[in-house]
């Protein structure tokens, strides 16, 4: 340690004012106050002493509980390859053909997002921020495994650049930016990443006979046209290819379903959701509040005489499919994109499982609705945030005249 | 009938460095220094005497250009042996050396009964000149209270909740009759009630509990509910247009010995604390007081920082420094100007106190620890990241964070309608001290008051 600081501490001339790396000091300073905690002190008048917690370690704490996903994920990669191609394959040849496939894609993200990050640093003259940390991580869990790799690549820079820097970086930024990266391919290269791509199958690979890599949004949404009952279709699902229970509710909930690579397991959403309540980084209103709302409207659609297959499904099963939790854990409690009020929490929530089940139901053209519902409840979060802040203004006004 | 009032919101640093309850009474300091910087909303300080004048206490040492009648006198007698002035001359402090035996300006003597017959013009008048009066701190803005205006209210906070604040049951005690003559003289300022704040757990001192005439409210929770600023939330707040004054029950019993014994009389317990003290307890000593000669021999290490006041609101004074006017209290720290190698990820268990319960934080499972504490930022200053957390801190019906981007957006409506009379820095220090993303929230909030101020 004592070497590393000290060739820190030898070559910090050279960025500082006047030195011949000059332009470079941010870059540097990011990479110093990586491996050392500042030597700053406390200003001369005011709070003498700070708090230990700092934006990177509330960062990190969101990434750690994001791991579960992302372990699960991988594995469920590799089963959902398996299970494709009607192989047997122990748990490490499942986890390794999904780290195969997931490591590029974290590479790509976090190499892309950062390098953009660290030249707007530069170019801009402000320290690096720590809000990529998460954002990379995120990207790769909401993408498809077999997402061609510069797809990523551009999603990622377009979504920085033009998600957040044009606003003004990290802490400024209208809406989620991993999931504008999402949005971004799915309206840039639709046919790369809805339909049946969530499963990795290699080229010329010949599947199972029988194969459907219909996702079980698809699935329901297709039991509109057919008026079958959803939760016969998602029982019997699988059991032409040897996939049988592949979509039982015990199943959906545990994860094992296609889907993108982080979001399909409830289970591990709910351990995620776990670490982030339980150290308070994430808001546990905004993520009772899409499970909630998300619930009950589903039970509104039930209880409509006359609606669709979808619409009779029972409404547990909307918490499970889909990205529901993922988006609800990891998405929506993006601190920036959220409302800032703890009220407006609650409404914000619940406005977004409304939402998602509500496009899920009636736009089965694009059955996940978490990515829209999110989105654009991020542009109306500062709407929700006015209304309870004039609130807030209004009892003082009202006090003042009694 | 006072009010009763609980609060679940905010958060209290254990520290350890917790005074003793004994009390020593050292020789005179050898300087005591007056400074205009620990008064808000002066104008111009304007020195009243040069460098080699004799003062007795009591003796005026500056006023405000724009405020001429309240004098701000000197703590003791003795000569004054410095005036010290920053840019554009701007006067910064002055300091007197003190005499061993102190000589006091006479003042006029009142009995109990010839205060309760004194009209109000009279006892401003007495107050202004003896330099007393500057312990009445008004609200909107906490600057020096105005002659001219009548308070709606009078607020005193009768306990101290900041982190290893003194107990006043041991700095007030016996103190009754000169506190209640002090009460006498308050009411007679304001239209309204004199208010007097304490709380419920502790025990209550006697000078608070016997005080007659006055409103005694009852507080439960946890800091910042020991904030004047706070409480006069709960109890009957500040809109705009009103005025309130707040004082600390010192004040209000020199108030009383000026009335009773003729004489301004600076001498007060404080409490010297922190981890760096060798033996913390409490003082007997001078407002202004350098505290040189309460540090020597008795501090564990010498890369310290000596802190007038508490750990939230004080000052950095240096070793040489002088107590301000105000406090109560010196804190003695650890610098922390050093690098920490992964700090940002390091777990750090329990050795450094959190609001927050972020991965390697754990003190939230040893709540009874006192910490050793540095003085380091513990990461960078950023954009407004994380929400929520100020309110958790702030036991009032105030958004903290609009409150802060309104000030920084310099819309002086939006922070008129967001609760700036509400506020000084005190009442908002916690969140300073709780911030991911390390924003000075107290240098905001007087920006805040000064910019309103001037419109």
């Amino acid at each position: 340690m004592e070497f590393l600081r000290k060739s820190l501490d030898k070559a910090k001339h050279n960025f500082e004012k006047g030195g011949k790396l000059e332009k470079y000091y941010y870059a540097f300073e990011a990479l110093e106050t990586f491996l050392f905690a500042p030597n700053t002190t406390t200003g001369k008048k005011g709070a003498q002493i700070r708090d230990a917690v700092d934006l990177k370690r509330l960062m990190m704490t969101v990434i750690i509980a994001m791991v579960p996903c992302l372990l699960f994920g991988m594995w469920n990669v590799g089963h959902q390859h398996f299970l494709a191609l009607g192989q047997a394959a122990s748990f490490a040849d499942k986890f390794w053909i999904g780290l195969l496939k997931t490591v590029p894609i974290i590479v790509v993200s976090y190499g892309v997002g950062l390098g953009i990050e660290f030249v707007f640093a530069i170019l801009r003259k402000h320290p690096v921020n720590e809000g990529y940390l998460v954002t990379g991580m995120l990207i790769p869990l909401i993408m498809p495994a077999d997402i061609p790799l510069w797809q990523v690549a551009v999603a990622t820079a377009f979504a920085v650049i033009i998600g957040k820097e044009a606003f003004g970086g990290t802490g400024m930024n209208v809406v989620n930016i991993a999931l504008t990266a999402r949005a971004f391919l799915y309206f840039a290269y639709p046919t790369d990443i809805s339909g049946e791509v969530w499963t990795y199958i290699p080229d010329k690979t010949a599947v199972v006979a029988g194969y459907s890599g219909a996702t079980p949004l698809a699935v329901a949404a297709s039991a509109i046209e057919t008026k079958a009952n959803v939760v016969s279709q998602f029982n019997q699902f699988g059991a032409t290819w040897g996939a049988e229970g592949i979509y039982s509710f015990s199943s959906l909930f545990l994860g094992t379903q296609p889907g993108c690579i982080g979001e399909t397991s409830t289970l591990m959403c709910l351990i995620g959701a776990f670490i982030l309540v339980v150290t308070g980084v994430g808001s546990w209103r905004i993520i009772a509040g899409v499970f909630g709302g998300a619930y009950v409207m589903g039970l509104v659609l039930n209880l409509i005489p006359g609606g669709n297959a979808f619409m009779q499904m029972p409404a547990y099963y909307h918490l499970v499919i889909g990205g529901l939790a993922f988006g609800a854990v990891f998405m929506a409690t993006d601190p920036v994109t959220a409302t800032q009020t703890e009220t407006g929490k609650w409404f914000y929530g619940i406005l977004i499982g409304v939402l998602t089940v509500l496009i899920r139901v009636f736009n089965p053209a694009y059955p996940e609705g978490i990515m829209l519902a999110i989105l654009l409840m991020n542009v109306f979060a500062p709407l929700i945030d006015y209304f309870v802040v004039s609130a807030n203004k209004k009892r003082r006004l009202q006090r003042a005249t009694v | 009938m006072g009010k009763f009032i609980r609060e679940k919101r905010g958060f209290t640093i254990k520290l350890a460095g917790k005074a003793a309850a004994t009390i020593k009474e050292p020789e005179m300091p050898e300087t005591v220094a007056l400074k205009p910087t620990d008064f808000q909303g002066l104008y111009l300080a304007k020195a009243l005497v040069k460098e080699g004048d004799a003062v007795k206490a009591g003796t005026p040492l500056f006023h405000d250009k724009r405020q001429e009648a309240v004098l701000f006198t000197s703590p003791v007698s003795g000569e004054v042996v410095e005036v010290k002035r920053g840019e554009k001359r701007k006067l910064l402090e002055i300091k007197v050396l003190a005499d061993r035996q102190v000589e006091y300006e006479a003042f006029k003597k009142y009995s109990v009964s010839d205060i309760m017959a004194m009209n109000a013009t009279e006892a401003k008048e007495q107050l202004m000149r003896s330099g007393v009066w500057t312990n009445l701190v008004q609200r909107p803005f906490g600057i020096v209270a105005d002659p001219a205006a009548t308070p709606k209210a009078i607020h005193i906070s009768a306990f101290d909740t900041h982190p290893l604040a003194p107990d006043y049951n041991i700095l007030f005690k016996g103190q009754e009759a000169h506190f209640q003559a002090g009460i006498e003289v308050l009411k007679k300022l304001t239209s309204g009630a004199v208010h007097v704040n304490v709380h419920n757990a502790h025990e209550i001192p006697g000078t608070f509990s016997q005080a007659k005439g006055v409103e005694l409210n009852k507080f439960a929770g946890t800091h910042p509910i020991g904030c004047v600023g706070v409480q006069i939330h709960h109890i009957d707040p500040i809109n705009k247009g009103d005025i309130v004054w707040t004082i600390n029950p010192a004040g209000v019993i020199q108030i009383g010995k000026l009335f009773l014994n003729g004489v301004y009389d600076a001498t007060r317990l404080i409490a010297v604390t922190g981890s760096e003290v060798k033996n913390p307890q409490y003082y007997k000593t001078v407002t202004g007081a350098s505290v040189k000669r309460m540090l020597e021999n008795n501090l564990h290490s010498d890369h310290v920082r000596v802190i007038s006041g508490n750990v939230l609101t004080g000052e950095n004074i240096g070793r040489e420094g002088h107590l301000g006017f105000f406090d109560h209290q010196l804190t003695v720290l650890p610098e922390g100007d050093h690098h920490e190698f992964l700090g940002w990820i390091k777990p750090a268990g329990d050795r450094k106190p959190s609001f927050s319960r972020a991965i390697g934080l754990l003190n939230f499972l040893s709540p009874n620890k006192e910490y050793k504490v540095d003085t380091n930022t513990h990461g960078e200053p950023r954009a407004f990241v994380q929400s929520g957390v100020f309110e958790k801190v702030t036991p009032m019906d105030i958004l903290p964070t609009h409150l802060l981007k309104s000030i920084l957006a310099q819309d002086i409506d939006e922070m008129e309608a967001l609760g700036i009379y509400e506020v000084i820095e005190e009442d908002l220090a916690l969140c300073e001290f709780v911030d991911v993303s390390k924003h000075n929230v107290q240098e905001i909030i007087r920006e805040g008051i000064e910019l309103i101020r001037e419109s």
